[in-house]
């Protein structure tokens, strides 16, 4: 059982990963427009100014 | 987010042999591919920029793209604020934005522009940021761009940034991720302890421990929102389903804790966390389908907003907000603007004075008469002197008297909160007698007595039924907006579902509240070539025309004398004292001439919705008797009930009866539905059980509302009841399952017999359970 010393570690450390992603992405406001950023991914098909945030 | 859903498209995208290429809306016999001359030059410039891929993504619903005849002209210029190095910025709301195309076409179509360095809208908001180098006064052209392509804007207000920003709703998310990382991680460690028998006395402990790692603090942080509610409800002593949910996890993280400490069997972190995140993913699913309903509230508000023409001494006039117009100063208020302050009018002037006090027919003025904040100008453009400042109007009287009206009305007790206050209560007393039972009768020692107490608190911890009415409410209030009806209250579905009475106002709300042109067999090319000459007023009867004929083209050179009417060469059209011809009684009619030939009349009235019979008669058929209360003369209001097939009717009802009429009505022990548009009708919205306000209605109105009719007509109000009425019988079968579940659980509990691997079968099922039910809400 000594594999689990290492294993629970890694597996927490991969989930805060995760969770830190989640929070970084909550932050920087990338939940606010949810349908908007999946139709213009179907776009973009010419070169267009992209907008200073 | 897909629960909630965007509108759904009525016509299919894209061009199709019935629809107009652009809009999508309904051709007219003898129209080959575009339904008006609007979105004839919008395709083309469309087509112009290179952006056709619109038309193979659009997913709006029809006619909602079409050109305005006129837009409105409100000045954005002073709006647009300057940034370093000359560049310009505006933010604006764009109504219409309803798709990811239109996103796309609206970003496309500014960038094409060579001085916009950027363009970027949001779909969610309907907010778009563009900036620009050089003069503020561009912010006019780039509106009047994209009012070409059928998208209405107007700027961005504090009160739409109030409804986006919502910092709740963020904190309500954060959690929900904590919560749902922390119950997978512990479920990780859950499931070695439930299923590791063998597993030796020192690897358990250190399970243990770890799972206390992770479980106490995202119990101590995801679970904050509940804990903060609950403390406000104990604070008002009141019982409530976040106070139970509070109790029963700390409880069982305190329990967990202890077990943790002494190395016991099991520990109940997993149920603990599992239960925060389900619990958090109701109301998160809440709070958006919330949240949209008052972003399109504040949308529509923002583009009634507008702003006054100030007249400075000096003679020049500049465009000012409501409010900083003081009393005494002057005000020019143009042909088809609507009031937004009180005054005395400086000229004799025509005004339709329905949303105020519910007339059909416009009123005339003399100079020096006091006119009402509200009215909508149908004569020449006029200055008036202001009497009032904004706050101490007229309207802000109505104001006053609505928010009085709505302290009346009282709180009224949701189902959930009705159901807690009886289940709270005697699941604390079950969970007490377990205790008791353990420690006092079977001289059990009281760690053991104290697990099991906490067990019969987990078990009854009101997962299902703080579901059950939460997940109804998310898939009704997004089948009624996506049938186009806005829910704005929390509690309106429960009242609505309740409603039995129907009163309805007639100007706005069972007629169009706007002139239409009356058909007398008038020729279709004369009708034509004076549609073609209306289309360059803004004058409302001169609008009604060009409504009625949208295929005219606009002709070229007309001449408008203001008050009077419209000249092209030989052609004429305005009023009849214009054309030489004996002044009519309303002025509601338009004569027109060309050259010699005979003149042609036109005239209008208010019609009836086509809709309002059937959806009297189906509101009847749901018991809910209609009722016509008018602020009207009594010839109308009567003649319109028969139409409308209501038989009870109030003519000459000012906004005090209504609300009286409501109160009357309530003291009977009815519960009215209102349905009314005017600022009139405000009080009494706010008074009754349950309000409706239809599209179109004045600001004040859709305030005071529940519920807001976005699609023309009245026809989506039944089938709102019914929706209401079927949400509200899943929403009891609901409770009524968790109810039986807590029966069926809870003698386990009290018996010792819960492991957390029951625990959290129960919970898990009976959610799942719960919200599959709720799922069948949305049906009509």
């Amino acid at each position: 059982m000594d594999i689990l010393v290492y294993l629970i570690p890694v597996s927490l450390l991969l989930g805060l990963v995760g969770l830190a992603g989640f929070l970084w992405a909550l932050r920087s406001r990338q939940y606010e427009d949810l349908d908007g950023a999946a139709a213009r991914i179907l776009f973009d098909d010419q070169p267009r100014k992209e907008s200073p945030k | 987010m897909s629960l909630i859903g965007r509108t759904a498209p009525l016509a299919p995208a894209g061009v199709s042999a019935a629809s107009c290429a652009h809009c999508g809306g309904r051709l007219a016999p003898g129209q080959a591919r575009f339904c008006c001359t609007g979105c004839e030059g919008a395709h083309g410039l469309v087509a112009g920029l290179g952006l056709d891929a619109f038309y193979r993504r659009q997913e709006t619903e029809a006619g909602t793209l079409r050109p305005e005849t006129a837009a409105p002209a409100t000045d954005l210029a002073p709006f647009a604020s300057a940034e370093p190095d000359g560049v310009q910025r505006l933010d604006l709301v764009v109504s219409g934005l309803t798709c990811g195309a239109c996103v796309w076409l609206v970003e496309q179509a500014l960038a094409a522009e060579p001085d916009v360095l950027s363009a970027r809208a949001a779909l969610a908001t309907r907010r778009l940021s563009v900036t620009w180098r050089g003069e503020a006064a561009r912010a006019n052209d780039l509106a009047g761009l994209l009012a070409r392509l059928g998208f209405r804007t107007a700027p961005w207000s504090p009160a739409c940034l109030r409804a986006t920003e919502d910092a709740e709703g963020r904190a309500l998310t954060r959690a929900l991720g904590i919560a749902f990382f922390g119950s997978m991680n512990v479920m990780l460690v859950s499931v070695a302890v439930w299923v590791g028998g063998d597993m030796g006395e020192a690897t358990r402990h250190g399970l243990h421990w770890l799972a206390a790692l992770i479980g106490l603090p995202v119990v101590l942080v995801a679970g904050m929102p509940f804990y903060r509610s609950a403390w406000a409800a104990l604070r008002a002593g009141r019982p409530s389903m976040d106070m139970a949910v509070s109790l029963g996890v700390l409880a069982t993280a305190a329990m967990s804790l202890s077990e943790t400490w002494t190395n016991g069997p099991y520990t109940y972190f997993d149920g603990a966390t599992a239960l925060i995140a389900l619990l958090l993913a109701g109301r998160v699913l809440d709070r958006a389908a919330r949240r949209r309903a008052r972003q399109s509230v504040a949308e529509l508000l923002a583009l009634q907003e507008g702003v006054v023409t100030r007249l400075l001494p000096d003679g020049r006039s500049e465009a000012v907000p409501a409010e900083a117009i003081a009393a005494g100063e002057r005000v020019l208020v143009a042909a088809g603007e609507r009031l937004r302050l009180d005054g005395v009018s400086d000229d004799a002037t025509l005004l339709d004075a329905a949303a105020t006090t519910g007339e059909s027919l416009p009123r005339a003025f003399a100079a020096a008469d006091t006119l009402p904040a509200g009215a909508v100008n149908m004569g020449a453009a006029f200055t008036m002197t202001i009497s009032a400042a904004a706050k101490d109007g007229s309207l802000a009287a109505m104001a006053r008297l609505l928010e009085r009206a709505e302290q009346a009305k009282g709180r009224f007790v949701a189902l959930a909160d009705r159901a807690s206050r009886i289940y709270v209560p005697v699941a604390h007393a079950v969970a007490a007698a377990t205790f008791l039972l353990w420690w006092g009768v079977l001289d059990a020692p009281w760690q053991v007595a104290l697990v099991n107490a906490v067990c019969v608190l987990l078990i009854t911890c009101p997962c299902a039924l703080a579901l059950a009415v939460p997940a109804v409410q998310v898939v009704a209030v997004g089948a009624l907006f996506r049938r186009g009806v806005l829910v704005t209250s929390a509690t309106a579905l429960e009242r609505l579902a309740g409603a039995d009475h129907a009163v309805l106002d007639k100007t706005g709300t069972l007629t169009e509240g706007r002139p239409v042109l009356l058909p007398e067999g008038q020729d279709d090319t004369v009708l034509a070539r004076a549609a073609g000459l209306a289309r360059a007023s803004r004058h409302p009867l001169a609008q009604a025309l060009a409504r009625a004929c949208p295929e005219a083209p606009l002709v070229q050179g007309v001449r408008e004398v203001a008050g009077q009417g419209l000249e092209a060469g030989a052609a004429r059209l305005g009023s009849l004292a214009f054309l030489g011809l004996p002044a009519s009684s309303d002025g509601m009619t338009l004569a027109f001439r060309e050259g010699d030939a005979a003149p042609v009349l036109f005239r209008f009235a208010d019609r009836m919705r086509e809709d309002a019979p059937e959806a009297v008669a189906a509101l009847a058929a749901l018991g809910l008797k209609a009722e016509l209360l008018s602020g009207d003369g009594k010839g109308a209001v009567a003649a319109l009930a028969w139409q409308a097939g209501i038989a009870d009717w109030r003519a000459g009802a000012d906004p005090l009866d209504k609300q009286a009429r409501i109160a009357a009505l309530m003291a009977q022990g009815r519960h009215p539905l209102m349905v009314g548009d005017g600022i009139n009708d405000a009080a009494a919205l706010a008074a009754a059980h349950v309000s409706a306000s239809p599209a179109g209605a004045t600001d004040l109105a859709q305030t005071a509302a529940d519920l807001m009719l976005q699609r023309e007509g009245l026809a989506m109000l039944p089938a709102a009841v019914r929706i209401a009425r079927r949400a509200q019988a899943i929403a009891r079968q609901n409770i009524g399952f968790s109810v039986v579940y807590n029966v069926l659980a809870v003698p386990l509990a009290v018996a010792g017999l819960v492991t957390p691997l029951i625990a959290a079968l129960v919970m898990a099922s009976s959610s799942i359970i719960v919200v599959m039910n709720a799922l069948r809400a949305g049906k009509d």
